[in-house]
């Protein structure tokens, strides 16, 4: 990252897609970015960061990034906003709207697809976005294409007076190539003017815009016809052309070296000519995109012929060379070579986990005990590992922000049978200022009985540990005022009596505080405080370690979910009863151990006491 | 300059450095002048879950991910991860594994098992495993984040380019930040090289 910050033009550099995307924004001038975390669209805001004569910021949410960048835009200033595919869709309202008013100042919005779902909760395509916003979309293929189209985009964004999607997927994002970079040209702040019939968007205003919308589509065809960005690669094996845009132009090129390709880097509006142009050279046209079969079902409209996608490709997931060589093949009706020639082995899974001392298992490990009277209603982040083992204490996981609204809804729909359980959400802190107050104030305004865990660990834990406006921290790590939640949610409504904070790791005060507000018919918000263990706020202790003769197997510890501890011997033993008891005696891993105290808590006979001074090895 | 590509797979479990070897690696293959994609896995991995990073170089690498069954080499830093991705090797490609044994919580719980030998699994499959153990060496070396470079050193025989200019790129990390750990990483990659060739030897004797 501070490679490409430093590199002198034409220096020739290892970089992500992301980071990229940053070093073509900085070069193109621009003076304002903005974004919210999310994977793997979060490096380009970081990235940007490290730039000088640049303002970038974390936003509370992709809604306000886009908006920020609006501003800077109405004002003259080359401006940039960055967020994942759902993202977008919280953005939209705004997004919406800034394609009828048009830009001054270049305004280009990244928008990154988990094509194949590493961390997301939907696999959704971000070209429908450009389609119903009537705005061009441009699409890399790697590192070096993403580079050059963010440079270009600001360019194309202020000629044809209309925002720019760059659509970017994990295999761009999150992918290193090689990139040759260029010169930063300055780009002055001209300064806002007032236009209200511009700006003021009431019905007759806006309406005065939408024809130039309409007629902006019909010159942005004409340009992607003559775009370079969309050109045809020879081939003489003319059976089947591809028509294809993004990393899956790489899959199509590695996988059949020989074919005809046209790689669309410009793709919407769709160059329907150029297409046209390929189908008079091949006998097939194959068009391969991720996700959605956007692109094909244009073409059969348009009437073009011989066309196949989504009838030979999967419609989810990434489409790689060992995807599509098979596909292709049996279309052609030639023998597919075996896939592998070694056996899949899939010794167990190894799912994501929270980290040795994490403040949210202690939280967990409460809702847990009770697990049978309770509702639990979960939000976006590293919280959501609370589904999984051991603890397996959530009901639900929607969108971002979303817990609240939900377990509103779920304590207006009682049945007979759930009449009497305790409805909870939780929610991270990054999570609440991003969308979660809203809701909170809809469970208050109606009088809900929710009791509302503000999970708060001074950090966006998932993404990597990023600042926000509860951190008192900026994008740049300087000091900013900090947020105090229990001013906050009192401020919303929340009887000053019913906010508690407290501390995650003493476990008997969570549980008995959980406890005792869930039983009290009114909305109740329980505020945790200690920070992410990854953060620059957490400090280790001196770690913990179990002695063998005091450990009775009992399992308790086990329960936290912690990392550090692992069960080094398991044991039947059968009860006088006849029930037989699985003893698990367990070990500490001193090296992970932070000294965080919740085993302790956990274990009856008081077998885990203080290691004696750390050593790197175990 | 050949058309040949060179694809490796490095895996292992967050936390362990996968995500660096595999950037070193790179490194060393543009500062060679080669074309090259590093895919990177990471996501959810910083909570210990699955790592693995997909590098590819040689004169011009299109898709930036490995097809199953054309890995030539793959590097486990964990023994288990090394079965996992076993199936990513091409006929004759080399296995390079840690015989390190990280045991998930889910398996600790009981839920699932670890399998007995790993590596054992993957040689009766008719994988090349060369294997040793990398943590014993980092704690002789005095410093269990040396397992990165030690595996490093224990691939790179294996490399089209001169062992020393991977090793350049390792111990160039450190000249400038950290000039103390210049040379205990170079004996760590050395180590990894003495390791890889007994690793050699043994398996060819058995």
């Amino acid at each position: 990252m501070t490679a490409a910050v430093q590199a002198k033009p034409q220096s020739r550099l290892l970089l992500s897609g992301n980071d990229a995307i940053a070093r073509g924004v900085w070069e193109a001038g621009a003076r304002v970015a903005a974004a919210y975390p999310g994977t793997p669209s979060t490096e380009i805001l970081e990235s940007l960061s490290l730039y000088p004569d640049l303002y970038a910021e974390w936003s509370v949410n992709e809604k306000v990034a886009m908006e920020v960048a609006i501003g800077g835009s109405m004002s003259g200033a080359r401006s940039f906003c960055a967020m994942k595919h759902v993202g977008l869709n919280v953005a939209s309202d705004a997004f919406m709207t800034v394609t009828v008013a048009g830009v001054i100042g270049g305004l280009v919005i990244a928008v990154a697809d988990d094509v194949g779902m590493s961390s997301s909760q939907n696999e959704q395509d971000s070209r429908f976005w450009g389609r119903f916003a009537h705005v061009p979309v441009l699409e890399p293929a790697d590192s070096q294409e993403a580079y050059e189209m963010a440079k270009y985009a600001f360019e194309l964004s202020e000629a044809y007076n209309t925002p720019v999607i760059l659509r970017l997927t994990t295999r761009v994002c999150h992918v290193k190539a090689v990139v040759q970079v260029g010169e930063k040209v300055a780009h002055a702040i001209g300064g806002f003017k007032s236009d209200a019939r511009r700006w003021v968007m009431t019905p007759a205003n806006a309406k005065g815009l939408l024809p130039a919308q309409i007629a902006r589509e019909g010159k942005l065809q004409a340009l992607a016809e003559a775009s370079p960005l969309n050109f045809l690669d020879d081939g003489k094996d003319k059976r089947v052309g591809f028509v294809t845009s993004g990393p899956a132009f790489m899959h199509v090129r590695e996988s059949f070296p020989d074919a005809p390709v046209l790689k669309l880097g410009f793709t919407y509006p769709v160059p329907l000519a150029l297409v046209e142009k390929l189908a008079g050279q091949v006998e097939h046209l194959v068009v391969v995109e991720e996700t959605e079969p956007l692109m094909e079902r244009e073409l059969k409209a348009a009437g073009l012929q011989k066309i196949h996608g989504k009838d030979l490709l999967p419609r989810l997931g990434e489409l790689t060379p060992n995807v599509l060589i098979p596909a292709i093949k049996t279309f052609l009706g030639e023998p597919v070579p075996p896939a592998t020639t070694y056996p899949k082995f899939d010794p167990f899974p190894r799912p994501p986990t929270m980290c040795a001392a994490c403040p949210h298992m202690g939280v967990y490990y409460s809702l847990a005990r009770m697990r049978k009277n309770v509702q639990i209603s979960g939000d976006i982040g590293c919280y959501t590992l609370g589904a999984g083992h051991p603890w397996n204490a959530l009901d639900s996981t929607i969108s971002m922000g979303a817990s609240m609204g939900i377990a509103l809804g779920m304590d207006k729909a009682r049945s007979e049978e759930t009449k009497d359980k305790a409805v909870v959400a939780v929610i991270g802190d990054s999570t609440f200022l991003h969308m979660g107050m809203q809701g909170l104030l809809d469970i208050v305004y109606n009088r809900g009985n929710v009791t509302v865990l503000i999970l708060d660990n001074r950090t966006t834990g998932m993404t990597g540990g990023q600042n926000h406006a509860g951190t008192g921290k900026g994008l740049k790590g300087d000091d900013t005022p900090r947020v105090d939640f229990t001013k906050l949610v009192e401020a919303l409504g929340v009887n000053p009596e019913r906010i508690k904070k407290i501390d995650p790791y003493q476990l008997p005060v969570v549980f008995k505080t959980i406890k005792q507000e869930t039983a009290i018919p009114e909305v109740s918000v329980i505020i945790t405080d200690r920070p992410c263990v990854l953060s620059e706020f957490y400090s280790k202790i001196e770690p913990y370690k179990v002695v063998d003769e005091d450990c009775t197997g009992c399992g308790n510890c086990i329960n936290v979910g912690c990392p550090a501890i692992t069960v080094k011997r398991s044991e039947s033993k059968v009860r006088p009863d006849g029930k037989v008891n699985e003893l698990k005696f367990t070990t500490i891993d001193t090296a992970m151990c932070t000294g965080c105290n919740m085993c302790v808590e956990s274990c009856g006979p008081k077998a885990i006491v203080k290691a004696k001074p750390a050593v790197a090895a175990e | 300059m050949s058309d040949v590509i060179t694809n490796i797979l490095v895996c292992g479990t967050g936390g362990q450095g996968v995500m660096t070897a595999a950037e070193i690696l790179s490194q060393a293959a543009i500062a060679r002048g080669l074309d090259c994609k590093k895919s990177e896995v990471a996501g959810m991995a910083q909570r210990g879950g699955v790592v693995t990073s997909h590098v590819r170089f040689g004169k011009r690498v299109w898709s930036p991910v490995i097809t199953p069954g054309t890995a030539d080499i793959l590097v486990a830093f964990e023994v288990a991860e090394g079965s996992r991705w076993a199936d990513m090797l091409r006929p004759g490609g080399v296995a390079m594994v840690n015989t390190i044994r990280l045991v998930p919580p889910v398996v600790s719980a009981g839920l699932f098992k670890y399998p007995d030998d790993p590596v054992a699994q993957m040689r009766a499959a008719g994988v090349t495993v060369y294997d040793f153990d990398a943590g014993a060496i980092a704690r002789e070396l005095g410093d269990l984040r040396l397992i990165n470079t030690i595996m490093l050193g224990a691939i790179a025989d294996y490399l089209p380019f001169p062992a020393g200019e991977l090793e350049e790129q390792i111990v160039g990390r450190f000249r400038e930040k950290k000039p103390a750990m210049v040379e205990v990483n170079q004996k760590a990659f050395a180590a990894g090289r003495d390791a890889a060739e007994s690793a050699k030897t043994k398996t060819s004797a058995a």
